[in-house]
């Protein structure tokens, strides 16, 4: 297959028929790319809900060489040989994404002071870059009491953006999903309906691939802010998944385990809950060296280059 | 109350009368697609349990279509024919979207307020009432309008809602029947 | 009066009879089409007709049913959209009510031009009792073998099946109603792919408004271009419009696509005038989501051209003058109407409505529902007006399907045309009506 030309924000790349505006960016990389608050490349049918990226196709194709009537979904629009697309390039781009930016905070509470995710948080990111000063909402927030599902997970369906990223985790890596989407309109939160915990091997994924602190991992609640912890890359021989971790420590005590996440902060593989909840020893893991954190995080503003591994570190099992 | 949906040992079940009935309604989809009957059977089992959705009735109905509990809580919940919680035995659903507001609706709704002396979205002590708001229930023509069960009364006026509510009152109204039958 | 090819028997008792129906010539159309017709020939009357689909987006009926693929070895499905939620719009519970035999004999017409072997109505759950006059007529229809296998000897054979939801307007956007009618929350689909490609089940699947299909019988037994040489432009043959509000007869009537907007409102032979004597001040023409116009540019265009109930004259102007035929929901208010007030049950409405899974729409329709409400009760500043011009613009275009757009239309054309009422509730910090 002849690979397809798209340009966007005056930069061209190729790529292969089938690849949406958003891959087209990544393969081109910085701020070429669009913010992603529900798209997630591993996870099929994800994406076009929240429409942070939503962007401008000046010309459809070399073909049909007319522009686009609408904004589309740069995560879930093929491009075509020829198309031509404009991200920050566009003004009105820019006003959209300033809006949508809005619409997500409008029932947001703002509790970035006492959330786990701040530091890591996509909606902050987002904000920063694209919110407006101001608020200009003086209506009442809806909310929503924070719930255990299970006792490894915490949901604040108040911070929740409807990003459907860990109902399709539930549907696509686990056998058997027990929460969802209820309700309807802005009424809508993620739930199990009856007390039932998400109880299931990879189960803590969903706290991972959530782009904001609506699903949190207890075992780390409060422990520490994430900018006060260092990040390891480690490892362990696992029956269940790839073992291939992130250890997040304070001093000698491993706070916090995750998946590894690539640069648009997604997982570069699904971990198991056995690595992720019950291995906080030091001696549990083959520690590998730092992690270089390239976004994301308040960390990469700390940038150690020392390596420097815990003692006891080096040999596991 | 005559429900069909009895509480046996292991959970609500239908009767074989109820049970034919959601058969023959899986049976017009395609194999492996009798999730497609979902709405149908919620309709009935809400009929069938005292018009409201228990979280029990829901994976009843999972256990009959052969698909998982949350997969019908996702729907029931979306949908706003679905009581989640326990209704009165005549649920009055009062339209109030733009047409029936310009004919009176208002005033429609306030007098089955005070009559009963219960809000919208309230149930009477006794059990017997609920009063719902309702969005366009495409009727506009013979606006305002109100629904009970799978009844459309319209032209209302407050008159005509005291000859509904004393009727009803006298008839002891359940709404809440199999809309099939 | 014009031609009546929707309600033409209307009045009859016991029309929604077979015998009845077909006493009067009903399922001709099918013998003629099943005899005579390749399913492609039944596309081409279609495409002849310049039928355009009647649930509000006006798109040409043949051409969405040429768009089916039919190189795929999947089955094909066809679906009606009886979905009917949008306020202001009463005229399909009307024919299913009435004259269901014609809904049916339509959907066998359409079922055998697409080659679909199953089909199903949609139906809001809320008409459950014109579900069941649907199904009983369907049954009658078994009986009388035009559905079924083999139907009159063809070959061709049909299933039909009733289906109903259970309260949720956005199942009336097609992909909302495939994705209910699979059991599910009526979530639309992100387009492309669209339903001819990827519909019911994953097959390729047209969807139709109730009177589009209604219309197909006629069609078939007089030929495409008969249809087409009723109405003007490319507004093709007639269209029921529902007429409420404050007129002396609301109903339902069966017009010729042209006919004056004046003579709609005032003739004794539809609408008869504004009630008590009041005067005209607004009118929504298509469904509570089109543009409000006020009565002047209701009656003419801004160019002073009289308005006429067609596509093209009712969209003259653009949105700054001009409205849409929409589903023909036509909505009349007299000089006692707030505005504002109108606005925000509608506003409540699309709130009440809206889906949940994109932003825009999710947020958007609860804030502006919280605006108006402000402002209705006389709490709003003059700041709050223009924030709900500026919230509805970064609705319309930017959400998933299009009751993004039907929650900021209203919104925007309110303000846009009776600005002047949204400030007397600020100033006065009341309600003036």
């Amino acid at each position: 297959m002849p690979l397809l030309k798209v340009t966007i924000d005056n930069i061209e790349v190729e790529v292969e028929a089938g690849t949406t505006i958003m891959n087209a960016a990544r393969k081109i990389g910085g701020s070429v790319v669009p913010p992603a608050m529900c798209y997630y490349s591993k996870l099929e049918g994800s994406g076009g809900y929240c429409r942070t990226c939503l962007v401008k196709v000046s010309q459809g194709s070399f073909k049909d060489n007319r522009p686009m009537p609408k904004l589309v979904a740069s995560c879930r629009t093929p491009v075509q040989d020829g198309m031509v697309v404009q991200n920050r390039t566009s003004p009105e781009v820019m006003d959209n994404r300033r809006a949508i930016t809005e619409f997500l905070l409008i029932n947001h509470p703002l509790d970035c002071p006492v959330c786990d995710q701040a530091g890591e948080c996509h909606l902050q990111d987002l904000s920063y870059e694209h919110g407006l000063e101001e608020t200009r909402t003086e209506e009442d927030r809806r909310t929503f009491d924070p719930i255990d599902i299970g006792d490894l997970i915490k949901l604040h369906m108040n911070r929740c953006i409807l990003c459907y990223r860990c109902v399709k985790v539930a549907d696509q890596i686990t056998d058997n999903r027990v929460h969802g989407v209820l309700g309807r309109g802005d009424h809508s939160e993620i739930s199990t309906l009856i007390q039932k915990a998400v109880d299931n091997d990879f189960s803590g994924n969903m706290i991972d691939v959530c782009p904001v602190g609506a699903l949190t991992d207890k075992t780390f609640r409060f422990k520490s802010r994430v900018w006060f912890t260092r990040p390891f890359d480690a490892h362990r021989e696992c029956a269940k998944c790839c073992g291939k971790t992130v250890l997040w420590m304070k001093g000698e005590e491993i706070l916090r385990v995750t998946g590894r996440k690539d640069q648009y902060g997604e997982l570069e593989e699904f971990i198991c809950n056995d690595c992720r909840f019950h291995h906080k020893e030091t001696t549990d893991w083959i520690v590998e060296g730092p992690r270089k954190i390239e976004r994301h995080s308040v960390i990469s503003q700390n940038h150690y280059e020392k390596l420097d591994i815990p003692e006891n570190g080096e040999e596991s099992e | 109350m005559n429900s069909t949906l009895k509480n046996t040992e292991t959970g609500p079940e239908f009767n074989r009368e109820t049970l034919d009935l959601v058969n023959k309604i899986i049976k017009r989809y395609p194999e492996g697609r009798q999730k497609s009957a979902l709405l149908p059977v919620l309709h009935i089992a809400q009929a069938e349990n005292q018009g409201w959705l228990s979280s029990e009735t829901m994976e009843y109905v999972a256990s009959l279509l052969d698909i998982q509990p949350i997969e019908v809580f996702e729907v029931a919940s979306f949908y706003s024919m679905f009581n989640l919680q326990p209704v009165g035995n005549c649920v009055i659903e009062v339209c109030q979207t733009g047409p029936c507001m310009l004919k009176g609706s208002e005033e429609i709704l306030a007098h089955f307020e005070n009559r009963l002396g219960i809000k919208a979205g309230e149930t009477t002590a006794d059990g017997k009432f609920t009063i719902k708001t309702v969005e366009c229930l495409a009727a506009c023509g013979n606006a305002p309008v109100l629904q009970v069960g799978t009844e459309y009364h319209e032209n209302l006026t407050t008159q005509k809602a005291d000859e509904l509510l004393d009727k009803w009152k006298a008839e002891n109204k359940i709404s809440h029947t199999n809309p099939y039958l | 009066m014009a031609e009546q090819i929707l309600l033409k028997n209307i009045d009859v008792p016991g029309l929604a009879s077979y015998e009845v129906y077909r006493k009067l010539g009903g399922y001709s159309s099918v013998e003629k089409a099943l005899k005579n017709y390749t399913p492609d020939q039944v596309t081409s009357e279609v495409t002849k007709s310049g039928l355009r689909g009647r649930g509000g987006a006006g798109f040409p009926a043949g051409m969405k049913w040429g768009f089916i693929d039919k190189k795929t070895n999947n089955p094909r499905y066809f679906v009606c959209n009886f979905d009917e939620s949008e306020p202001g719009t009463f005229k399909d519970r009307h024919i299913g009510q009435l004259n269901p035999h014609q809904l049916i004999e339509g959907m066998i017409l359409g079922s055998y031009a697409l080659g679909a072997r199953t089909s199903y109505i949609y139906i809001r759950g809320e008409l459950f009792y014109v579900l069941r006059i649907i199904e009983k007529a369907i049954a009658e229809a078994y009986k009388n073998g035009f559905l079924g296998e083999n139907i009159k000897g063809s070959g061709y054979s049909l299933d039909l099946y009733c289906q109903p939801g259970a309260g949720a307007y956005i199942c009336g956007e097609e992909t909302a109603l495939l994705e209910s009618l699979e059991g599910k929350r009526g979530n639309p689909r992100i387009k492309p792919p669209f339903p001819a490609v990827v519909g019911l089940y994953g097959c390729p699947t047209v969807v139709n408004n109730v009177e589009t299909i209604a219309a197909l019988p006629w069609i078939i037994n007089n030929g495409g271009e008969a249809y087409s040489a009723i109405g003007i432009g490319n507004s093709k043959g007639t269209k029921l419009i529902s007429a409420c509000g404050h007129i002396n007869k609301p109903g339902i009537y069966e017009i010729e696509l042209g006919l004056p907007v004046e003579e709609f409102i005032y003739s004794d032979e539809y609408c008869g005038g504004i009630r008590h004597d009041h005067t005209l001040k607004a009118v929504v023409a298509g469904g509570s989501s089109v543009p409000i116009l006020p009565a002047h540019l209701i009656l003419k265009t801004a160019e002073g051209k009289p308005r006429l109930m067609s596509y093209e004259s009712l969209s003259e102007g653009g949105f700054q003058s001009g409205t849409m035929l929409g589903s023909g929901g036509f909505i009349v208010m007299d000089e006692t109407t707030c505005i504002v007030k109108n606005l925000l049950t509608f506003a409540k409405f699309y709130h009440h409505e809206s889906c949940g899974q994109c932003s825009p729409c999710r947020e958007g329709t609860g804030w502006m529902e919280k605006i108006l409400h402000r402002i209705e009760s006389g709490h709003g500043t003059m700041k709050d007006i223009d924030l709900l011009v500026d919230i509805s613009k970064h609705i319309e275009g930017n959400t998933i399907c299009p009751l993004g757009d039907a929650a900021a239309w209203p919104v925007a054309s309110a303000i846009r045309h009776f600005r002047e009422e949204f400030e007397e509730h600020v100033k006065l910090q009341k309600c003036p009506f």
